[in-house]
């Protein structure tokens, strides 16, 4: 808490001293440094938790990973930084980060009026309820009088305000900056509700002292596109972030994964996936992004696709076991679509 | 200046005594300063203008009168989430006074008991008010808000199995939930009661302390004050025929409902302040009561004064010159350590700011506000605590 406070002093110093350079070129910046500097969640399963012995794992962590490996080659060059809600933005404006991928909605204010940029979304959420069992509720339309758990200074606060003052009920707002603080406070009673993202609450009710005592309700109250955000104005590195993105999906599309990459970048005829993977000749389509041209296959190679990163993170494949739903190809019905590359 | 000066030459010489001259090289240097000051300040201000303009980050504090949006669950004065950031804010503003107002009285209190208690002949209070001392005074102020937070509130029963206390007082892990009075028709005259209960009160302090000056005969004040206060409204409650009836807290499907409740938040955030600041006081109090020289206390004894009222009258008068001033450092670090609310989710000026912050990205802006609450807050409270200091120092005749 008191980080936080000093880090949105120190933002804000480090506006008034004058980051002139923070404005533009960050990916210049990260070449030159050698290390690509990415906010993420400071523990949210699935998207990025740190293990016993500090590594991350997750979604968010994973396309950290995948933007390092289209500018150094090297998945591991990445440092994490851990931000809580309210943290997050001063970092990714004071330049303390490079990227943020940190499980955050994009929303028009934040888009406008907060110099930060969005483009592309990792992940189709929503925000649900999850409540004890024995409480005996079967839809959110039961919850008037109800506390409920909240983490302060998210989309999440303002949709529950929303929800609940246009179904005419009331509720006790329980409000914590840390996700900690949160978790822990609904594992204890202090209140009956916990809201925020539905793929949190799966997430979060696999770290509950007994998982099957709760129940998800099936409302889902809002619309929350997740993805990364950068320093608006700096065309160059969003436009390296989102293709990051959309390669993993092309990827996908393509049926190229990290197993098979190069056995296709080999035999395939397909020309998509040869520009894709770089082995068009005098293709340079890694060069107009201030890239290599393997930057795609780097990414594919080391980190995979993005059915095997969903898969890996938060998939069937994962503790959580979300369905794709949304977050399905759209030749497959779900919202994920890559633009063409070419 | 003449004579020191006489074998130079004219121009030089004055020039040389000007710049000698101490009057002149204090208005030197303090204008250099001032100037340095004020110029870095505009510099720093003029940057970070400028700077959140080439980043497209919004500044000003027009946000302020844009709907929230968010709920706050501790509203002393009425909130909802369709007014603006602004009254948010005063929101938090109002409940860090509340926290803070609300520890110092109690605090204070504590403190004065530890602190008399560890000069108690009495060894068993003074070593308990040693080992409470010792204890609080060495343990960050964040570390006693989590015990009561987690350790002590927290293990209290689900609002279904709340611990009844009398008078339909309830106590769960969700708060101290309490009946509040509904005034029906009629109750007016029991507020007229009251504020003739308190004139009649301060007239017959007026009275006794005459009776007492002319005649040297006491009154027990205290004790019929306070059957004044409490009988008069009584009375009136009776004769304008009951009108008044009670919210009771009764159990919901979630919580209880009806009555109010204190919350956890601000009993746990309330109950670390007060002891750990006490802690210090206790401190203060005890060096101010040595302070005051042994002759006092015997040559009061010496009167045939009651130990008790020796305390009274003689040495704690005189022990306030001492102790107010280091307590007004620690009032000032109560309100200061209030802002630790964040971390418990009560809603201060810190706990609502940043929300606002987090909801509208201006980040300069709030921490501005932050700054200038924070001090007016303090000068406020040294403002007052030096009128009070000065009206306690000694009147030398």
């Amino acid at each position: 808490m008191r980080k936080t406070i000093l880090s949105a002093a120190i933002g804000a110093v480090v506006l008034g001293l004058g980051a002139q350079g923070a404005a533009a070129a960050t990916l210049d910046d990260v070449k030159s440094k050698g290390t690509l500097t990415c906010g993420v969640s400071t523990g949210l399963q699935g998207f990025s938790a740190p293990d016993n012995e500090g590594n991350w794992s997750g979604l968010d962590v994973e396309y950290c990973r995948a933007i390092a490996a289209a500018i150094f080659g090297d998945p591991d060059k990445v440092n994490f930084v851990a931000l809580t809600a309210t943290d997050r933005f001063p970092a990714l404006q004071s330049g303390e980060i490079d990227v943020l991928s940190r499980n955050t909605t994009w929303t028009l204010s934040r888009d406008t009026s907060l110099g930060l940029d969005f483009r592309t979304v990792n992940y189709y959420d929503g925000q649900g309820f999850m409540v004890p069992k024995d409480l005996g509720v079967s839809s959110a339309k039961e919850l008037s009088g109800a506390a409920v758990c909240v983490q302060s200074g998210t989309t999440t606060e303002l949709n529950l305000a929303d929800y609940f003052s246009a179904n005419g009920m009331d509720y006790n707002p329980v409000v914590y900056e840390q996700l900690e603080d949160v978790n822990n406070a609904f594992n204890q009673g202090r209140c009956d509700v916990y809201t925020t993202d539905q793929s949190g609450l799966y997430a979060i009710r696999l770290t509950l002292t007994d998982p099957d005592n709760y129940v998800i309700l099936p409302e889902i109250i809002s619309k929350e596109p997740l993805g990364p955000a950068w320093r608006q104005g700096d065309d160059q590195w969003g436009d390296v972030v989102s293709w990051v993105h959309y390669a993993m999906l092309n990827a996908e599309e393509f049926g190229i994964t990290s197993e098979n990459i190069d056995e296709m970048a080999e035999s395939s005829d397909n020309p998509g996936i040869k520009r894709l993977l770089g082995t068009e000749t005098d293709s340079k389509l890694g060069a107009d992004l201030g890239l290599d041209e393997k930057w795609a296959y780097n990414v594919i190679k080391l980190v995979g696709n993005y059915g095997e990163v969903f898969d890996k993170t938060v998939g069937t494949g994962s503790p959580l076991k979300i369905d794709r739903g949304l977050n399905a190809l759209w030749t497959d019905g779900g919202l994920q679509y890559g633009p063409p590359i070419r | 200046m003449a004579d020191t000066t006489s074998n130079a030459p004219l121009g030089e010489s004055r020039a040389a005594a000007l710049l000698y001259n101490p009057a002149v090289r204090g208005f030197v240097y303090q204008l250099v300063t001032v100037i340095l000051v004020v110029g870095f300040v505009w510099w720093v201000t003029d940057n970070t203008i400028t700077n959140l303009q080439n980043a497209g980050i919004a500044s000003g504090f027009g946000f302020l009168d844009s709907r929230a949006g968010f709920d706050i669950a501790q509203t002393p004065v009425a909130y909802n989430n369709d007014m603006t950031y602004g009254r948010a804010l005063v929101i938090g503003i109002i409940n860090t006074v509340i926290v803070s107002a609300a520890g110092i009285v109690t605090a204070t209190i504590i403190g004065f008991i530890v602190g008399i208690g560890r000069l108690s002949s009495n060894w068993l209070i003074a070593r308990l008010s040693e080992v409470y001392v010792e204890i609080f005074r060495n343990i960050p102020p964040l570390l006693v808000i989590f015990f009561f937070y987690t350790g002590v509130l927290a293990l209290l029963p689900s609002a279904r199995d709340s611990i009844a206390l009398p008078l339909d007082i309830y106590l769960n892990n969700r708060g101290l939930a309490f009946p509040t009075p509904i005034f029906g028709p009629g109750s007016w005259l029991m507020g007229a009661a009251l504020v003739a209960a308190i004139v009649a009160v301060v007239a017959l302090a007026v009275w006794s302390k005459r009776r007492q000056m002319a005649t040297g005969q006491q009154f027990p004040t205290i004790r019929v004050s306070i059957a004044i206060l409490i009988l008069l409204p009584l009375i009136a409650y009776f004769v304008s025929g009951m009108p008044v009836t009670f919210d009771i807290p009764v159990k919901g499907r979630f919580n209880l409902a009806g009555g109010a409740v204190i919350g956890p938040e601000f009993m746990s955030l309330y109950l670390a302040l007060s002891l750990y600041t006490a802690a210090f006081m206790a401190e203060i109090i005890r060096g101010g009561i040595l302070g005051v020289a042994k002759g006092q206390t015997e040559a009061a004894g010496a009167l045939g004064l009651h130990p008790r009222k020796v305390t009274r009258l003689v040495v704690v008068p005189q022990a306030m010159r001492i102790i107010i001033p280091p307590m007004t450092s620690e009032y000032l670090s109560l309100t200061k350590n209030s802002s630790l609310a964040v971390a418990i989710g009560y809603a201060d000026i810190v706990a609502v700011g940043k929300t606002v912050l987090n909801q509208t990205g201006q980040a300069v802006e709030v921490v501005t506000i932050w700054m200038i609450i924070y001090l007016t807050l303090s000068i406020l409270t040294s403002i007052f605590m030096n009128w009070f200091n000065a009206k306690m120092a000694l009147v030398e005749r």
